[in-house]
C-alpha cells in the first residue's frame, strides 16, 4: 500500500499492519454492508415468510410427468454437446496461443539456441507475439463466460451454437494459462538430449516436448470439461440453450415442482460427468 | 526398463497381454471419443459460417466493431464505478457469510473431528455406528447440496425470495460458496498433523481445548488462504450476478448488451477488467501478507 514514502525495506513495519488492516478492512466491511442493503429481517417479515414457504412447498412433489421428462430429454442433451463442442473450440483456442505464450517455446531456450546472429529483429517479433498472445489469453479469461454468451446471442442469435462460442472463448482463456505454465515446466535435459543427436526444431518439439506435457494437459483439459458441464447447464440463463433456459422459465413461472425436477437433472449430469472424466482419466 | 528384460517368460507374456488390453482400450476411447465429438457437432448447431460469412454479416466482428469507441463521458463512468463498487461489496460480504456458513458445516463434515480418531479415543463406543456418523453425512449432504448448485440458479431463487438488488446477490455467493469452502476447510480439518494434537491430549486437554489449541492453529493459515482465493472467484462471479437481477456490475452491463449500449459495454467491460485484476492484486498482497 503506502510503499512510496514509507522506510526503504519492508514497506510497513509489523506493528503497524495489523491495525492499518483492520481498520481498512472494517471501513470496507461496514461500507459493503450497507451498499449491498443486506437485511435479514426481510425473510421473517410476512411477505418474505410467504414466499419462503411458497417455494419450498411448491419444490415438493417433484413434476414427474412423462410428458415433461420427455420435453427435458432435448435441452439435457443439448448441455453435453455444448459442454464438449465448447471445450473443443477452448482446446483450438488455448493451445495455440498457450504455446506462444510460453518464453521456452516462442523465444528462448534449447528450441532457439540455433538461432543466426544478427537476426534481432525477428526475435523481436517472437518477443511480440509473445506479448500479445499473453494479452488476448488474458482477455479472454477476464470476462466471463455470462457475458460471452450473451454478446455472441446478440451476434449469432439465440440457441446452443452462442454457448459454444462463450465457453470456447472463455475457457479457451484458461486453459491457455495454465497450458503455458506446464509448458514452462519442460525438463530441458530430453530436449537437450535430442539436440544433440542433431534433431530439427520439429523433431525437438514433437519427441521431446510434447510426450512430457500432454498428460497434465489431457488431465486438465478433463477438469475444465467438467467445469464446462457444469456452465453450460446455466448458460441457457442468457438464451445459450440447453437446460438453464428452461430452469429460468420455470422459476419464474413459479413452476416449482420443475424446478425440483431440473435440479436432480443437473445433480445426475455432474455425478455423470466426475464418474466419465475420473473414468477416461484412470484409461490414460 | 533394462531390468524387466530378465523377467521370466509367463511375466514377459503378461506384460504383453496387458499391453494389448491397453492398446484395444486406447482404440476404444479414441473410437467413442470421436462419436461424442460427431454427435456433439450436430446438436449444438455450431455454424462456423456464421461467424465470417458476409451473409452473417461477419456477425461477430461487426459487433466487436460497434464496441468502439468506448463511451467515456463522466455519467457512464460514474455509474460503472458505482456498479463496481457495489460488486465489490457484493463479493466482500458474500465471502464472508461464506466462511460463517461454512466453518460450522466444516466442524461437522471433517470425520476426526465427527466421530473418528484421537478425539474419540477415550470413548466407549457405544450406539449404533450409523447415529454416531448421522451429523457427518447430514453435513457433507448439505455442502454437496450448496456447492452442486450453481450461483447463477441461487442467485434466481433468492431474487424471487428476497426481491430486485444486491442483497439477493450476497445470498447467492455466500449459500454457494460456503458450499465450496466447507468441503475445503473439511479437507484441512482432516490433514491436521496428529502429534500436537496427541501431545495436548496427553496433558489432559479436553475436546474443545484440543480443538482450540492443536487443531485450528494448524488450520487457520489454510482457511485464510482458501478464503482469499474463493474471494478473487467471487468477484467475478459477482460481475454476472446482476444478469438474473442481482445488482452490481452485472445489471448495468446486461442493459447495455440487451438495449444495444455497445459503447457503454465497453467502458463497462474494461472497469471489470480493473476491478477483477485489482482484487487479484489485493488478494496476493494479503496472501503473502496475513499468510
Amino acid at each position: 500500500m503506502n510503499r512510496s514514502n514509507g522506510p526503504p525495506s519492508s514497506a510497513l513495519p509489523r506493528s503497524v499492519f495489523p491495525y492499518l488492516f483492520s481498520g481498512l478492512f472494517l471501513f470496507l466491511l461496514v461500507d459493503s454492508w450497507r451498499r449491498a442493503e443486506v437485511d435479514p429481517g426481510l425473510f421473517f417479515e410476512p411477505r418474505g415468510r410467504e414466499h419462503l414457504w411458497r417455494f419450498l412447498t411448491g419444490m415438493y412433489p417433484p413434476e414427474l410427468s412423462w410428458d415433461f421428462l420427455e420435453f427435458m430429454v432435448r435441452p439435457t442433451l443439448e448441455t453435453v454437446q455444448i459442454s464438449v463442442m465448447g471445450t473443443s473450440i477452448a482446446v483450438l483456442i488455448g493451445f495455440p496461443l498457450g504455446l506462444l505464450a510460453t518464453s521456452t517455446f516462442s523465444f528462448r531456450g534449447v528450441l532457439h539456441e540455433v538461432e543466426r546472429r544478427g537476426a534481432g529483429w525477428r526475435r523481436g517479433l517472437k518477443v511480440c507475439l509473445y506479448g500479445l498472445s499473453r494479452a488476448l489469453l488474458s482477455l479472454f479469461r477476464c470476462i466471463p463466460e455470462f457475458v460471452w454468451a450473451f454478446m455472441f446471442v446478440r451476434a449469432v442469435g439465440l440457441g446452443p451454437f452462442p454457448g459454444v462460442l462463450a465457453i470456447g472463448v472463455a475457457y479457451g482463456g484458461m486453459l491457455g494459462k495454465v497450458y503455458s505454465e506446464i509448458f514452462e515446466s519442460v525438463d530441458d535435459r530430453p530436449l537437450e538430449a535430442i539436440q544433440s543427436t542433431g534433431a530439427g526444431r520439429l523433431q525437438i518439439f514433437f519427441y521431446g516436448w510434447l510426450p512430457q506435457v500432454l498428460p497434465n494437459i489431457a488431465s486438465y483439459t478433463l477438469y475444465r470439461w467438467e467445469c464446462a458441464v457444469r456452465t453450460s447447464a446455466v448458460l441457457g440463463l442468457v438464451g445459450a440453450g440447453g437446460i438453464g433456459q428452461q430452469i429460468e422459465i420455470s422459476i419464474r413461472m413459479f413452476h416449482f415442482h420443475e424446478v425440483t425436477t431440473l435440479l436432480l437433472i443437473l445433480f445426475s449430469l455432474v455425478a455423470a460427468a466426475d464418474y466419465a472424466s475420473a473414468k477416461v482419466r484412470s484409461l490414460l | 526398463m533394462n531390468r524387466l528384460d530378465a523377467v521370466p517368460d509367463d511375466l514377459a507374456a503378461l506384460r504383453e497381454r496387458s499391453r494389448e488390453t491397453s492398446r484395444v482400450s486406447a482404440w476404444v476411447l479414441s473410437g467413442s471419443l470421436a462419436a461424442l465429438w460427431i454427435w456433439s457437432y450436430r446438436g449444438s448447431e455450431v455454424d462456423p459460417g456464421l461467424l465470417f460469412s458476409a451473409e452473417g454479416g461477419g456477425a461477430v466482428f461487426e459487433y466487436a466493431a460497434r464496441l468502439f469507441p468506448p463511451d467515456l463521458s463522466g455519467k457512464t463512468v460514474a455509474d460503472a464505478a458505482a456498479g463496481a463498487w457495489e460488486t465489490f461489496a457484493i463479493s466482500l460480504i458474500g465471502t464472508l457469510l461464506a466462511v460463517v456458513i461454512a466453518l460450522p458445516l466444516a466442524f461437522f463434515g471433517s470425520r476426526n473431528l465427527a466421530y473418528a480418531g484421537l478425539l474419540y479415543e477415550m470413548e466407549p463406543q457405544r450406539g449404533l455406528l450409523l447415529l454416531r456418523r448421522a451429523p457427518y453425512l447430514a453435513a457433507r449432504a448439505v455442502l454437496n447440496f450448496l456447492r452442486t448448485v450453481p450461483e447463477m440458479l441461487w442467485a434466481l431463487v433468492f431474487v424471487f425470495l428476497a426481491g430486485l438488488g444486491p442483497f439477493p446477490g450476497v445470498l447467492a455467493l455466500g449459500v454457494h460458496t460456503g458450499g465450496v469452502l466447507g468441503k475445503l476447510f473439511a479437507e484441512v480439518l482432516e490433514d491436521v498433523d496428529l502429534q500436537p494434537v496427541e501431545s495436548l491430549q496427553s496433558t489432559g486437554a479436553g475436546k474443545v481445548q484440543i480443538l482450540f489449541y492443536g487443531i485450528l492453529p494448524q488450520a487457520l493459515p489454510q482457511f485464510v488462504s482458501y478464503t482469499l482465493y474463493r474471494w478473487e472467484v467471487n468477484i467475478r462471479v459477482a460481475a454476472v450476478l446482476g444478469f438474473v437481477g442481482a445488482g452490481g456490475l452485472g445489471q448495468r452491463i446486461h442493459i447495455a448488451i440487451s438495449l444495444f449500449l455497445e459503447q457503454r459495454l465497453l467502458t463497462l467491460l474494461m472497469v471489470l477488467y480493473v476491478l477483477v485484476t485489482g482484487v487479484d492484486y489485493l488478494s496476493a498482497y494479503l496472501r503473502r501478507r496475513v499468510v
